[in-house]
């Protein structure tokens, strides 16, 4: 069967060990880690909790509580709001500096990408503590404020509050969102543009018709890895959220924590991920119908 | 022409975009040498007594080294799937090799919580429960999508005629994978390896469901933030961190920028079929 080994194009020789070894690490990993650990949590979300690690029976009851108590609409619709909130601020800002480092940055965008990304790398932790050292009522701010003589009394008005957590959750994922809408842009062909002002587009015009429409795939992509991981957010709402900031994220680590009902958690956890399913899809349905004009 | 006015606005804008992304994490550092117990203004004081408390306590030690050996395996692991998943995908012409790539580059659109709590319980129904070894399978999951993405960009910069070239000469796919492609992509390899380390030293919420009784350095910090006391000492120790991450980051960012640019002048007069795949991390290539 191997007679005509020489003579077949490379890609069909390929050795069966050779395969194996190479498709072993990733597909323990994805299989395992991934996809078996997620399927966990969806058959953990219909056992009933008796204590045990994988709890008893089969049961609706978890599902019927997260949709009938008021408090998780409560808790959802804020993580949404909040999350949603972070998003259009985080894409409305980045985009400008996408659009800058694109078209305008010149020598100066390797330099640019570089200060923009670096952050990326850093601790979530420590610039989510650095906000709480920013807005506490001892803090930074209102001592700044006091000493230029904005004001004489330290206010309780900025830590603590839902807008504290959306001002940080900007600031912690900006950086997230600057690349793909710089990839987006930086892929836009050159002489689109300079065909929409030879044909005598003023310069708005052509960024409203050419340029926008163009990189909407970068902006949803964008939007997309802001919106994930700052609508099951732990960390910023514990640090600087206090209560009347709780999101769903800090109800699941609640039930796995303090509450021990693993399975009522893993029945919010589902819950999160159809509700952050139903966002792809939308934005998927939204990136068919503007990415099919490029 | 008012392009140029338009382009001048937003050299302003990125400036003052800049500062903001900078100046509250800069804070911890400014404070961090301040005669005070307090963040506020106005400065006290210049002092090292902050970094003075960092030096022989134990359980800041403890954690230090577990963030450090936690970290190395995991970007090891992390690095080898990387490599794998990429390669397989681009090269090894199977749909199982491409939806395991396409699986690996999940964990972005999974909340940290739910991560953690996922593996939380796969490792209790495995047996060995919240470890530092859980730790390490976490991380791997985290950093994953990085090195996959990191080393995809890579391969598919070089001309596939390099590849093929190998495979006619007789090289097996070992051999090409080995002594051509691997060499081809090492500064590459080296910035996934520093990325995932990062990810894997500054991660605090899947460590947060995974510790057992050793916790890593961003635990530890977690821990110590209830302690107004222990405010300077974090600052001190966060100071340290950030200029770490900033060194390593910096030195990841130049070796991956090399190794992107290091391929196109060369092949300047092939015909450009890679022209868009730019150096950047392109987290969603729909």
């Amino acid at each position: 069967m191997s007679t005509f080994a020489a003579t077949e194009p490379p890609q069909s020789r390929t050795s069966p060990g050779f395969r194996l070894a190479m498709l072993l690490p990733g597909a323990l990993v994805t299989f395992l880690l991934i996809l078996f650990a997620l399927g966990l949590v969806l058959f953990l979300a219909f056992r009933g909790n008796d204590g045990s690690l994988l709890g008893s029976g089969f049961t609706l009851a978890n599902f019927a509580t997260v949709l009938t108590d008021p408090l998780y609409w409560t808790v959802t619709l804020r993580s949404l709001a909040i999350a949603g909130l972070v998003t259009l601020a985080t894409v409305v800002t980045a985009y400008p500096v996408a659009y800058y480092l694109a078209f305008h940055a010149g020598r100066r965008r390797g330099l640019l990408l570089f200060l923009v990304t670096l952050p990326f790398w850093t601790s979530y932790l420590l610039r989510v503590f650095a906000w709480k050292i920013v807005l506490a009522y001892n803090g930074v701010l209102n001592s700044a404020l006091i000493e230029s003589g904005v004001w004489s009394e330290p206010t309780l008005a900025f830590l603590n509050t839902p807008a504290a957590v959306v001002v940080t959750l900007a600031h912690a994922y900006a950086p997230f969102a600057i690349l793909p809408i710089y990839v987006a842009l930086d892929t836009i062909p050159k002489s689109l543009l300079e065909a929409a002002s030879d044909l005598g587009a003023r310069p708005f015009t052509s960024f409203r018709r050419v340029v926008l429409p163009n990189s909407m795939p970068g902006v949803l992509a964008a939007a997309l890895v802001v919106f994930v991981p700052t609508v099951g957010d732990y960390v910023t709402p514990a640090l600087v959220g206090g209560p009347a900031s709780t999101m769903i994220g800090t109800l699941i680590q609640a039930e796995f924590g303090k509450a021990n009902d693993w399975p009522f958690g893993a029945a919010l956890s589902v819950a999160v991920m159809l509700v952050i399913l139903a966002v792809v899809l939308v934005v998927r349905f939204a990136d068919r119908r503007f990415g099919s004009r490029t | 022409m008012d392009a140029r006015g338009g382009g001048r606005w937003l050299g302003a804008y990125v400036l003052a975009y800049l500062v903001f992304l900078y100046l509250p994490v800069l804070l911890i550092p400014l404070f961090s040498f301040n005669n005070s117990i307090q963040a506020a203004f106005p400065l006290q004081g210049f002092t090292l007594e902050w970094y003075g408390t960092l030096f022989g306590n134990s359980a800041l030690s403890g954690a230090l080294a577990n963030s450090l050996v936690i970290g190395l395996i995991a970007a090891t692991g992390a690095t080898l799937c990387g490599i794998t998943v990429s390669y397989m995908d681009l090269y090894g012409r199977s749909p199982l090799a491409a939806t395991i790539s396409a699986i690996a580059r999940l964990p972005i659109l999974i909340p940290g919580v739910i991560v953690g709590i996922s593996l939380l319980i796969l490792v209790n129904l495995i047996g060995f429960g919240p470890s530092r070894i859980a730790i390490v399978l976490g991380h791997i999951l985290v950093a994953l999508p990085t090195t996959v993405v990191v080393m995809r960009s890579r391969f598919a910069v070089i001309p596939k005629t390099i590849r093929e070239a190998a495979l006619d000469l007789g090289a097996s796919d070992w051999t090409t994978f080995r002594r051509v492609m691997l060499p081809l992509s090492l500064p590459a390899i080296g910035s996934a390896f520093m990325l995932a380390f990062l990810t894997s030293f500054d991660e605090f919420i899947v460590a947060f469901f995974l510790a057992g009784t050793e916790p890593t350095l961003p635990l530890y910090i977690w821990s110590q933030l209830r302690f107004p006391k222990s405010l300077p000492t974090v600052m001190a120790l966060g100071t340290a961190i950030l200029a770490v991450s900033f060194v390593i980051a910096a030195f990841a960012e130049i070796l991956r920028h090399r190794g992107l640019a290091a391929q196109r002048p060369a092949h300047a007069d092939l015909p450009k079929p890679q022209q868009t795949e730019r150096g950047e991390l392109q987290w969603h290539s729909t």
